[in-house]
């Protein structure tokens, strides 16, 4: 019995001392020490922090299945944007690569067509002209088109002198472009200006659809996520209930108890999201030599754009915000349930 | 520090488990709550811990009206007693430190301080040899100490045990009750829900004895045993 009387002995005055006044004592010591609580409240997060890492880690398997399941979903909405980004940089390089191409006149002589083309060449929107006489036109043309002996009967060349027109590379709208070959098709000089502009904008609106589809398997797959990582918190709140009617009882309050609950969402989300980014890298590494075949056979150095900071940073963060808030809404919904009885 | 005036408490389902109970138990008392099983022990206690609330009537403790606590303010309120209960309820999966501590940490104490104080009420309990085992290895004897120490640990002024000793043997219920006896003694206020009277009887304190939700006897134990012949 000795363990009871020293025990007694060391339980401080605090005990003779009536509430009120503990009370107010109390209340400034903590006055005193704000710093001091201000570290405790950090250290705590910071403990839970690496608690509920160090809880996931001695499960492995099912928060590998758990955070799979995000990473997964993270991943195909961030892989078609990607893909998109891709396409819209292989677009971008056709695009820039458009011609414009002016048949001129017949009226106009070599020398007149020189002079247009020089003065072209001062405008801000073109890039370059390439001027091709009505002789290298034709030269080229029975080369290429194996009517060359159909074109040596005619007597006159009927082909037209044409300016090869390349436009500057910021043109990034078609419209703009759509506008210059209109300017130019206006010059008496020009017979006709002709630019093959609707498989570009064609390949625009096929763009802005993908884009908007990502956009809703985004929010689908970001639902799917907050359910997932929602349920797997409401069964770990089920599997401690009795801790949590413990805590309540010694008077822990709702924030201390949803702590690390929240965390763990954050963990889920942050690890699903390096899932994620780890599914991307291995599908872009698979997919990239095919693409550089294809681009070969294109005669385009294209090379497929990995997984850039933007992405990341993005995949990161708003896998760990979806933890985090699905965490928050199953903690939100079940903790109120559980009350001691 | 704990007083009831005519409070009543009938659950949804239309038991009447307290009727009308006017009672105080006075700061630094010892006080045994006794009765049959269904006689409403159980509702006092939860009543006390604000676990539940009265249907009618007024409970104040510790100079706080419990009708004005609010749910957020609950977990506070409770900071101000420690429980200590039948089935110990201890966490399984954390050692016997954390079970400890876990007040402390509740309460946001510093961990150089946390440290000092569990390993301190260990000693004391004489459990500091197992400061790193886990619960489950322990007896029912020592599971309860652990539980104790808990309850005490950030040094409540009121002191509730629902049946303390029901699992444990003769022995070692007398040196339970004689530690919150030893409790009671430097000022705690101790509120014990049992009903082994012959250790209640050794003790020579005042007993609260409820009858079917009615208060039957507050007093000493003697004048029931008068009254029971």
């Amino acid at each position: 019995m000795q363990w009871i009387e020293s025990m007694v002995r060391d339980l401080d005055k605090d005990m003779m001392i009536n509430p009120s006044e503990r009370g107010g004592r109390r209340s400034t010591r903590r006055g005193i020490s704000i710093k001091g609580w201000l570290n405790n409240y950090l250290l705590r997060h910071v403990q839970t922090f690496f608690y509920t890492l160090g809880q996931l880690s001695s499960r492995p398997f099912s928060t590998f299945m758990t955070t799979a399941v995000i990473g997964i979903a993270l991943s195909l909405p961030a892989g078609l944007n990607l893909l998109l980004k891709n396409g819209q940089e292989v677009l971008q390089g056709w695009n820039s690569a458009t011609q414009i191409s002016l048949f001129l006149t017949q009226k106009i002589n070599s020398k007149e067509a020189q002079g247009l083309a020089s003065k072209l060449r001062k405008m801000p929107e073109i890039a370059s002209v390439e001027y091709i006489s009505k002789e290298s036109a034709l030269a080229e043309f029975s080369q290429h088109s194996g009517f060359g002996e159909a074109l040596d009967a005619l007597e006159h060349n009927p082909l037209p002198a044409v300016l090869l027109i390349t436009p500057k590379n910021n043109q990034e709208q078609p419209g703009k472009i759509a506008a210059l070959v209109e300017r130019l098709g206006k010059r008496s000089e020009v017979d006709i200006a002709q630019l093959d502009m609707e498989w570009v904008e064609r390949l625009f609106a096929l763009m802005a659809i993908g884009e908007r589809g990502v956009l809703i398997l985004s929010g689908l797959l970001a639902i799917a996520v907050l359910l997932v990582v929602g349920n797997t918190i409401r069964l770990a709140i089920q599997n401690r209930r009795d801790e949590i009617v413990i805590t309540k009882l010694i008077g822990a309050t709702d924030s201390f108890i949803r702590r690390p609950f929240l965390y763990t969402g954050f963990w889920y989300g942050l690890l699903g999201g390096l899932i994620a980014l780890l599914l991307l890298e291995l599908s872009l590494t698979l997919l990239a030599e095919p693409v550089r075949d294809v681009a070969a056979l294109y005669h385009s150095s294209f090379q497929l754009q990995g997984v850039d900071l933007q992405t990341l940073v993005i995949l990161l963060g708003l896998g760990s915000f979806l933890g985090y808030f699905g965490s928050w809404i199953a903690v939100g919904r079940h903790l109120r349930e559980i009350e001691p009885c | 520090m704990i007083r009831f005036t005519e409070v009543s408490k009938r659950y949804s389902n239309g038991h009447e488990a307290l009727s009308r109970i006017s009672l105080h138990l006075p700061v630094g008392d010892m006080a045994f709550l006794t009765g049959h099983s269904g006689a409403g022990k159980s509702t006092l206690m939860k009543l006390v811990a604000l676990i539940e609330r009265p249907t009618n009537g007024q409970v104040v403790i510790n100079g706080q009206n419990l009708s004005k606590v609010k749910r957020g303010g609950i977990p506070h309120f409770r900071r101000n007693m420690g429980i200590i209960f039948q089935d110990h309820r201890l966490l399984f999966d954390r050692t016997v430190f954390d079970n400890v501590a876990l007040p402390l940490i509740i309460a946001g104490h510093g961990r150089k301080e946390i440290g000092r104080l569990v390993r301190a009420a260990l000693d004391k309990v004489g459990l500091l040899s197992k400061e790193k085992v886990y619960p489950i290895t322990l007896s029912g004897g020592e599971q309860q100490r652990v539980g104790i120490a808990r309850a005490v640990i950030h040094k409540p002024s009121l002191l509730l045990a629902d049946e303390p000793t029901g699992n444990l043997d003769p022995d070692l219920s007398r040196e339970i009750m004689h530690l919150f006896e030893e409790f009671n003694r430097v000022g705690v206020t101790v509120l014990i829900a049992s009903h082994d009277l012959d250790l209640i009887r050794e003790l020579e304190k005042p007993i609260i004895k409820l009858e079917q939700g009615y208060l039957a006897h507050h007093g000493a134990i003697d004048a029931v045993d008068r009254v029971n012949g």
